[in-house]
């Protein structure tokens, strides 16, 4: 198996101006932002909300809380996969009971992910609302699941993969397309 | 990393890095503890077998809790009420526990090695709870949880271990695992119960030093592991309970011989009054409760790490799921 890098879907400037504009729709849609609270999902959704959440302190000065969530313990596929399935902590460090909570995750795919991290939340309490933002949206959905902020719409096909490829976590920024290639 | 080992039998042979893992791995589940709602599906339909050759009120309870949470569930074999008083032998009842099919089993038993010896014999894992006076790994695992919570590292502290250390599973397994983090030990007691041969039974290089008098052994003490004190082994000539109260009960005068800072763990259960003074096991020093919240986590994460990889028949992951997994695996 040969991975191959076909094309570059966004840039470090792109990406940027992607989240800033996710952060502009969060704060318009949520109508007051009392109750809004960002959870990263690990592990790229972390850094994702982070700044999500920096860009909204830009918009009127809104402070919106941040947590993490670790869904390993929530997979569905734990006898299918790696002998050991290594945990992360979650921390989310406000109660969830009443609040607006919106996922966020680097890509959308069979939106088993979100499932998962649907289950972690209900677990902390019973959020009032709870949505979806996510960088890039690649299709191929197993799951009745859709994202309400989306940063971009990509067609692909099932053999492809996409990176994306932060600077907290990957030392660059950028988002690509790889395809595996049978040798 | 990967844990390399299928059971989990003793702390001795695990590296100070796989220890930390195992520490790091418990404590999403410490957060658990805390949720409003703390039961996951994660190991839905998987059985944990639960046998108790020896009687055990806490042990048990923590690891059938620790399996509920996960969603797994259990049954549960009591010496007392079992076949083993009729006589059967431990592989015979072993072997007739696995043909029941669970996918894990937890063991305590009087004789050391035996779950050594079970674990031999059985595809499942076998996680040891207490094997007669060799090991209590998950005990081990649990101190040394609530120790770095309180204490934010392992390295370098200095240990005091109080009462019966050469019965005490406890203890060995502490002196295991914590040694290899550069821990120092004083083992304090009657000499009956801290023979010299103790000196040696931790890692090559390990400080392990025996005093007996109890001022003495406290000195300096981060942490002061007390140990229950079995009051059937308490007896005339060879030591009386009013003595061992005199001369090795940890109250609060003699605690203050410890730094300002020590802590105080004991197993459990206490005897009040013997090994301990109330004074003492209620004083904010004292982690007892959270080593007992701290061991439903420590056996989530064993049973979770032991028994959530692949079952047998689909332990080769097929090349239809896995480009998929490693593709998006946070999807």
């Amino acid at each position: 198996m040969r991975i191959v890098e076909k094309a570059q879907l966004m840039s470090a400037p792109e990406i940027d101006r992607t989240l800033r504009r996710l952060a502009h729709q969060i704060v318009e849609k949520s109508g007051g932002t009392k109750h809004l609270a960002l959870i990263g999902i690990r592990r790229r959704g972390v850094p994702l909300a982070q700044r999500i959440a920096q860009a909204m302190r830009g918009i009127d000065g809104v402070d919106v809380p941040v947590g993490t969530l670790d869904i390993t313990l929530y997979r569905d596929d734990l006898s299918k996969v790696a002998p050991q399935a290594v945990l992360q902590s979650s921390d989310i460090p406000f109660g969830v009971d009443g609040m607006d909570l919106v996922l966020v995750d680097d890509v959308l795919y069979t939106g088993r992910t979100i499932r998962a991290a649907m289950n972690g939340l209900f677990d902390l309490g019973r959020p009032q609302r709870v949505s979806l933002c996510v960088l890039i949206d690649r299709g191929h959905r197993e799951m009745p699941i859709e994202a309400q902020f989306v940063g971009r719409t990509v067609q692909t096909s099932d053999t492809e993969i996409i990176e994306v490829r932060l600077r907290e976590i990957d030392n660059e920024e950028r988002v690509v397309l790889v395809d595996r290639q049978e040798q | 990393m990967t844990f390399r080992f299928r059971d989990l039998l003793a702390l001795e042979p695990l590296s100070a890095d796989e220890l930390t893992f195992l520490l790091d791995q418990s404590r999403p589940f410490q957060a658990i503890q805390r949720n409003p709602l703390k039961k996951l599906a994660t190991l839905r339909g998987k059985t944990v077998a639960l046998a108790f050759f020896e009687n055990s009120t806490r042990t048990r309870i923590s690891f059938g809790t620790a399996a509920s949470r996960l969603g797994a569930d259990t049954m549960n074999l009591q010496a007392e009420s079992s076949s083993v008083k009729k006589g059967e032998s431990l592989l015979d009842t072993v072997h007739t526990l696995d043909a029941m099919k669970p996918d894990c089993l937890v063991m305590r038993h009087a004789a050391s090695g035996a779950a050594d010896f079970v674990a031999r014999h059985l595809e499942i894992p076998v996680i040891n709870a207490g094997d007669g006076t060799h090991e209590h790994p998950s005990q081990g695992l649990l101190d040394a949880l609530t120790i770095r919570d309180r204490k934010g590292s392992l390295s370098n502290l200095n240990i005091t271990i109080l009462g019966d250390i050469s019965h005490s599973r406890v203890a060995r397994s502490n002196i295991h695992l914590l040694a290899k983090f550069g821990c120092r030990f004083t083992l304090c007691g009657p000499a009956m119960w801290v023979p010299r041969e103790l000196e040696s039974i931790g890692p090559p290089g390990a400080s392990i030093r025996r005093v007996f008098r109890i001022e003495e052994a406290l000195e300096d003490a981060d942490v002061v592991l007390v140990l229950r004190v079995q009051t059937e082994r308490l007896h005339e000539p060879a030591l009386s309970a009013a003595d061992y109260i005199l001369l090795y009960q940890l109250n609060s005068e003699r605690l203050r011989h410890a730094k300002s800072d020590a802590i105080v763990l004991h197993p459990g259960p206490m005897n009040r009054g013997v090994e301990i003074t109330p004074e003492v096991a209620d004083s904010p020093q004292s982690c007892v409760l959270e080593q007992v919240t701290n061991g439903i986590a420590v056996r989530m994460s064993l049973l979770f790490l032991l028994t959530s990889g692949p079952t047998e028949e689909t332990s080769a992951p097929s090349a239809e799921a896995q480009p998929k997994e490693s593709a998006n695996a946070t999807d």
